[in-house]
């Protein structure tokens, strides 16, 4: 008998799954980026024997451990998800997640974990020059534990450098290389990381300003700001710059993703960028006529510049890519959303055929399905598409999340210029106004990033696999209150870490760095 | 005086480390609370691995595939 899997088991799943992953990365960007302002200030340090940088490093480096301590293994909880929640799913990838999580775990974490020993208790113990290196060690350590993280995230974007092994039901890495340096997982590992620079930036100068504010350690305040402000506008262009090159990773990989990211139901050619614009909630269907924008303002024939390099290049919106029959950028004939359907339900059809010829002993039929199934398992996971409309991700949620990110973005790079030029022209004491906007920049920060996990993570909906294993099939069929049960814990436990890391930390910035500095 | 031996001055680096840490002893407190939850509560308890069920490899591969089979709605053989 088929049991139907229950969508409020998925939908409940998803959302314990974001959940974690969200309060994750609360912690997760500022280890990345003040990691590396801390660093610097070392550095500083090491190259003049100022003690002044040397104190400088050492506050920063105390609200560093806060947020390391705090954050240190949440993210094993995902792990536990995996085994659970998503068994499928972590039972399909075999090894292609596996070996990216394994060496993270055993490289990365380990080197992490036994530099940031010698950066908190080797001051005055160990040599300045040993001292500097373990503190770069320290960052380059959790870098790559967010690399490996990252890689396995963009091959669940873009599948490559694997083959499917009917027998073990499992995908076999065929190719390290192009899993761990596909243009997606580059993209994406750089965009990421510097996202988390920009929140490292922003809490510096965020909290310097705090001082500044309450006119205290304002030598300390306006030392830190020069260094977190000019390292923020450094991220935040590095960060435009990689954003480019993920969008149109975006265009060629997930194009649907992209025409949710600007609500672009009709495709065509020389299409405009949606700057901003207002949804308009009528629209219920993808194909019923309604004008989907209440409201908007579009740069002309930018999407097809940046989806293509080229201002009169064709893209697809949701109608053409459940359509199909546009010409490709590499000039195929697109399959409809059926057509697709109907190839991946030959797949899924082909693989029992296989598992039964194989118990029956029958190659022939084994090796006729194996054909077909290699033949129609890049659709593998159409076949669990119901209706061509379940291919549309949540259209609002993308499409505004884009735009909070990107108009962040842009603030953040005009809001670091001005806080870099004002700084290195010692005027920053003196503009509260400026010393403020820097304060609330903080949250910003953190809003953009999360917004930018949105976009990547609810814009490839259906799909827990990119086009080969959707969520509805990836999903281990629990009772639903046993996922709400730990839903609602989670939400307990890491809500508690984090009012415990705001107390602490605040209560360390209300200290101030040791007297010093002046 | 004798010099210690490497791995002894590791040992004492690390001893002397904890021992004249005061804000990171909460910090260490709070890391030992939180795995304890995690390996000793949750994990058990709230998250046993779905597939464990099974004892082979074999088992697990014919459930996975059922699964994944299944919930397509096929016509199967």
């Amino acid at each position: 008998m088929i049991e139907n899997i229950d969508t409020s088991l998925i939908d409940w799943s998803r959302a314990q799954f974001a959940l974690t992953a969200i309060y994750h990365w609360l912690f997760v960007p500022l280890t990345l980026g003040l990691g590396i302002i801390q660093a610097i200030m070392e550095t500083i340090y090491y190259k003049t024997g100022k003690t002044f940088w040397k104190t400088t490093a050492q506050f920063w480096m105390k609200i560093f451990g806060i947020n390391f301590a705090i954050g240190v293994a949440t993210g094993l909880i995902l792990e536990f998800e995996f085994g659970t929640n998503w068994s499928n799913y972590s039972w399909f990838v075999g090894d292609i997640f596996g070996a990216p999580l394994a060496i993270e775990g055993v490289v990365a974490f380990f080197m992490e974990a036994t530099f940031i020993a010698v950066m908190f208790f080797g001051w005055n113990k160990v040599s300045k020059g040993f001292h500097l290196a373990s503190t770069w060690l320290t960052i380059v350590g959790a870098t790559l534990s967010a690399l490996w993280i990252l890689v396995a995230n963009a091959w669940m974007q873009y599948p490559a450098g694997m083959t499917f092994n009917p027998d073990s039901v499992r995908n076999e890495m065929s190719d390290f290389w192009a899993v761990a340096l596909s243009p997606v997982a580059i993209n994406k590992f750089f965009h990421t990381v510097l996202s988390g620079w920009i929140v490292g930036g922003a809490v510096v100068v965020g909290i310097s300003s705090w001082y500044l504010l309450k006119k205290r350690n304002t030598a300390f305040a306006l030392g830190s700001i020069k260094i977190g402000a000019l390292f923020g506008l450094t991220a935040s262009l590095l960060t435009l710059w990689t954003g480019d090159g993920s969008a149109y990773q975006v265009a060629q990989k997930q194009p649907m993703k992209l025409a949710a990211m600007e609500g672009l139901y009709e495709g065509g050619n020389g299409i405009g960028l949606v700057g901003v614009g207002v949804l308009n909630p009528a629209k219920n269907n993808y194909d019923d006529a309604v004008n989907p924008f209440l409201f908007k303002i579009e740069l002309p024939k930018m999407l097809s510049f940046f989806a293509e390099r080229d201002l009169n290049a064709y893209v697809p919106g949701i109608s053409n890519l459940i359509d199909g029959g546009y010409r490709t950028s590499g000039g195929e004939i697109a399959l409809s959303a059926q057509e697709k359907i109907e190839k991946g339900k030959l797949a899924i059809q082909a693989l029992a055929n296989y598992r039964q010829a194989r118990k029956d002993g029958n190659e022939t039929v084994a090796l006729e399905s194996r054909a077909t199934l290699d033949e129609n398992f890049a659709y593998f996971g159409y076949g669990y598409i119901k209706n061509p409309t379940d291919l549309i991700p949540p259209i609002g949620l993308t499409f505004y999340s884009f735009r909070v990110m990107v108009i962040l973005g842009g603030f953040f790079i005009l809001l670091f210029l001005v806080a870099t030029i004002v700084s290195y022209k010692n005027n920053f004491g003196n503009k509260r106004w400026l010393q403020w906007i820097c304060l609330w920049t903080i949250p910003l920060a953190y809003l953009a990033g999360q917004a930018g996990w949105v976009v990547a993570e609810v814009g490839r909906q259906p799909w827990a696999i990119q086009d080969i294993l959707p969520t509805s099939a990836a999903v281990s069929k629990l009772s639903t209150s046993s996922v709400q049960i730990t839903f609602f814990l989670f939400l307990i436990l890491f809500t508690i870490l984090l009012i415990a890391e705001l107390g602490i930390m605040v209560k360390t910035i209300k200290k101030g760095p040791a007297s010093s500095e002046e | 005086m004798k010099k210690e031996s490497v791995p002894m001055r590791i040992i004492h680096f690390y001893i002397e480390g904890f021992r004249s840490m005061t804000l990171g002893k909460t910090l260490w407190l709070i890391i030992l609370i939180k795995l304890f939850i995690m390996f000793c509560i949750l994990k058990p308890f709230f998250f046993p691995r779905h597939l464990g069920q099974f004892k082979e490899e074999t088992e697990r591969q014919e459930y996975v595939s059922d699964e994944l089979i299944q919930r397509a709605e096929l016509i199967t053989p």
